[in-house]
């Protein structure tokens, strides 16, 4: 079990000032809690690009490889069925079916990589530091051992603080 | 930023976070309004009667319906393609308008995808119905069977089962996704033990911590960059069911852009009979402007003027192909014995619309309510005419016959009606109807106290 010190801002940009000097003060953050998605936060907090676009794509080739080539195989393979006439190995109408399987595997792929990724899911028990911080506290939550001295505390407590926080709370 | 003096704020009012927090919530909390009740209570009467109407069906077949021979689809048609065209315009106004980067969106998407799912739903449910053998409905998915038969993949009612299953699929995906973070919200400012555990578990752990909200922001723009061609698509292939066919009147390549355009038109009317009473009821008249109604009435000018450039287009290219055949079939629609639904639809589609042309008009809450009503007829009207009169005037004179719908296909149109507004109602009482977290994300730039004191 380690201790968290949080504090909270009631404004974006305060929040972005203070990352940068809790930074400059060489304390590390563990998380930011924000209610909303604020920007330039990623750059405060140097946060990699996400890499789930890649999962949407690979997840997209896919369902398309999957919708075309099993239509294909069905009407070429398994089972062709004259259909008026028609060819067998009709390209133009596979395609509304592999377009919607392409959809349909890029978007559940990157929704479920999303999930796994951020460890969110239903039953998931999230420690709440705050609970205005889905409201409008912007939090900023750095960890501390057990077992820290009181002075480190303080310390961090102070250089927080200094970085403008509003309020201060340490939740074992 | 530049902001422009000229553009009036999206959100009214001084507000602070907390305050928006407290104003989109507030509906949620306490015991629901006698308006509400009075609502529930006429909905789920008219639910009631559509569950008659399905159980007469079933029992007794589609003898039970106004069909015959000559004319095979009938209202059951005509209410799937009303309700996936309402649904489009809640993936227009959440992916469309999201990729357009139109702020004004962020006010009304929650409630307008609700109103896509619910729609879906509805439209879902007719083909299912027609089937007559409801429990071979499985039938139409393509899985390995004794009868070692795939399905036909060449037939466009086959593609209509991918498209709409996916577009539900995706929509829903899309619309919870967007939710989790409100439902934090919710649940963190839950007083019961209940609610919150319900809550809880809905939000499925959301803390709002930088990272997810960086991923969160990542999949939203490739979730509304993969569902805006799925809801062109979709609508696209409810229209391929007539357009490959080879009756006139349905074989048309005009139908797919004219369809979607429809589907977007009759969607935002929906969405604007929805909000105008949604804002009044709950107080949300800060958040969801007369601007916004302004900015829907001019996609309905637009979409509108579309579909009517649709009609006359069809009109005049049924004379100018020479097909005596063509030119019988838009003759008979709009001076033959169904002319009453043609003209119905001309005017609600393309002549009343058209007043949004004066600022007034499109600025007047009531008047835009009227007329969202009108569209809504005007474009049930419309599947109406293209599926009867086209099919009314069969080949043969001989089969010439009219159709009536009976009281049973009553039932079932008035049934989705009620689930549809029941559905609805409950909606508004469990999640909240704005997006908190987006709102909140907008207010800065486009709040009305940043305007007054011209920061940023």
């Amino acid at each position: 079990m380690s201790k968290y010190i949080t504090a909270y801002y009631s404004d974006e940009e305060d929040l972005l000032k203070g990352i940068g000097q809790i930074k400059a003060d060489g304390l590390k953050i563990m998380d930011v809690l924000t209610p909303f998605p604020v920007h330039g936060l990623d750059k405060a907090l140097s946060i990699p690009r996400s890499r789930l676009t890649r999962v949407a794509f690979w997840g997209g080739a896919v369902g398309a490889t999957l919708g075309f080539g099993f239509q294909a195989w069905v009407f070429t393979i398994d089972y062709p069925l004259n259909i008026g006439g028609k060819p067998f190995f009709a390209v133009p109408s596979f395609m509304p079916v592999a377009f919607e399987l392409t959809v349909l595997f890029s978007a559940f792929a990157m929704v479920i990589a999303f999930f796994l990724s951020n460890k969110l899911g239903p039953g998931a028990k999230p420690v709440i530091h705050d609970e205005r911080a889905t409201d409008d506290r912007f939090l900023v939550v750095v960890e501390v051992e057990e077992n820290s001295p009181e002075e480190r505390i303080s310390q961090i407590e102070q250089a927080l603080a200094k970085a403008g926080a509003e309020g201060i709370t340490l939740k074992a | 930023m530049y902001t422009s003096p000229l553009r009036e704020p999206l959100i009214r009012g001084n507000k602070n976070y907390k305050q928006v927090t407290d104003d989109i919530l507030s509906p949620m909390a306490g015991k629901p309004s006698k308006y509400w009740y009075l609502g529930i209570i006429l909905a789920g009467i008219a639910a009631l009667f559509g569950g008659w109407a399905t159980f007469r069906t079933v029992f007794y077949g589609i003898g039970e319906w106004g069909l015959n021979k000559t004319i095979g689809w009938g209202w059951g048609i005509t209410n799937f393609v009303w309700w996936v065209g309402i649904g489009h315009a809640g993936t227009f106004i959440s992916a469309i308008l999201l990729l357009f980067r139109q702020k004004w969106r962020t006010s009304i998407n929650r409630s307008a995808e609700a109103m896509t799912l619910i729609a879906v739903m509805c439209a879902g449910f007719f083909p299912l119905i027609h089937m007559g053998r409801l429990l071979l409905g499985f039938y139409i998915f393509p899985y390995p069977n004794t009868r070692a038969l795939w399905v036909n993949f060449n037939s466009p009612l086959l593609w209509d089962v991918f498209a709409i299953s996916t577009y539900f699929a995706v929509s829903l995906v899309f619309w919870y996704v967007g939710l989790i973070p409100d439902i934090g919200t919710v649940r963190d400012r839950a007083k019961t033990k209940i609610r919150k555990a319900i809550y809880g578990f809905l939000s499925f752990g959301w803390t709002g911590s930088a990272k997810h909200w960086s991923r969160h922001e990542t999949i939203s723009l490739i979730l509304a960059g993969l569902a805006a061609p799925l809801v062109l698509s979709v609508h696209t292939i409810v229209s391929f069911d007539f357009a490959t066919s080879v009756i006139p009147g349905w074989h048309t390549t005009i139908f797919p852009p004219y369809f979607v355009s429809g589907a977007i038109f009759s969607g935002f009317a929906m969405v604007l009979t929805l909000m105008i009473v949604t804002r009044k009821a709950l107080n949300l008249e800060e958040y969801i402007t007369i601007n916004h109604i302004e900015s829907m009435n001019k996609i309905i000018i637009l979409t509108g003027s579309i579909v009517g450039i649709a009609y006359l287009t069809e009109f005049f290219i049924a004379w100018y192909s020479g097909v005596e055949f063509e030119t019988y079939a838009f003759f008979n629609r709009a001076f033959g014995p169904y002319a009453w639904a043609y003209w119905i639809m001309m005017t609600c589609n393309v002549i009343t619309p058209q007043l949004f042309w004066f600022r007034k008009l499109r600025r007047n809450v009531m008047f835009t309510f009227v007329i969202s009503i009108f569209v809504n007829i005007g474009m049930w009207f419309e599947r109406f005419v293209i599926v009867v009169t086209s099919l009314h005037r069969d080949f043969l004179p001989s089969s010439w016959t009219m159709y009536k719908p009976t009281l049973v296909e009553v039932g079932l149109y008035v049934g989705t009606l009620g689930l549809f507004f029941t559905l609805f109602l409950l909606f508004i009482r469990v999640f909240p109807v704005i997006a908190v977290a987006e709102v909140k994300g907008v207010l800065k730039s486009s709040g009305e106290n940043q305007k007054l004191t011209g920061h940023e």
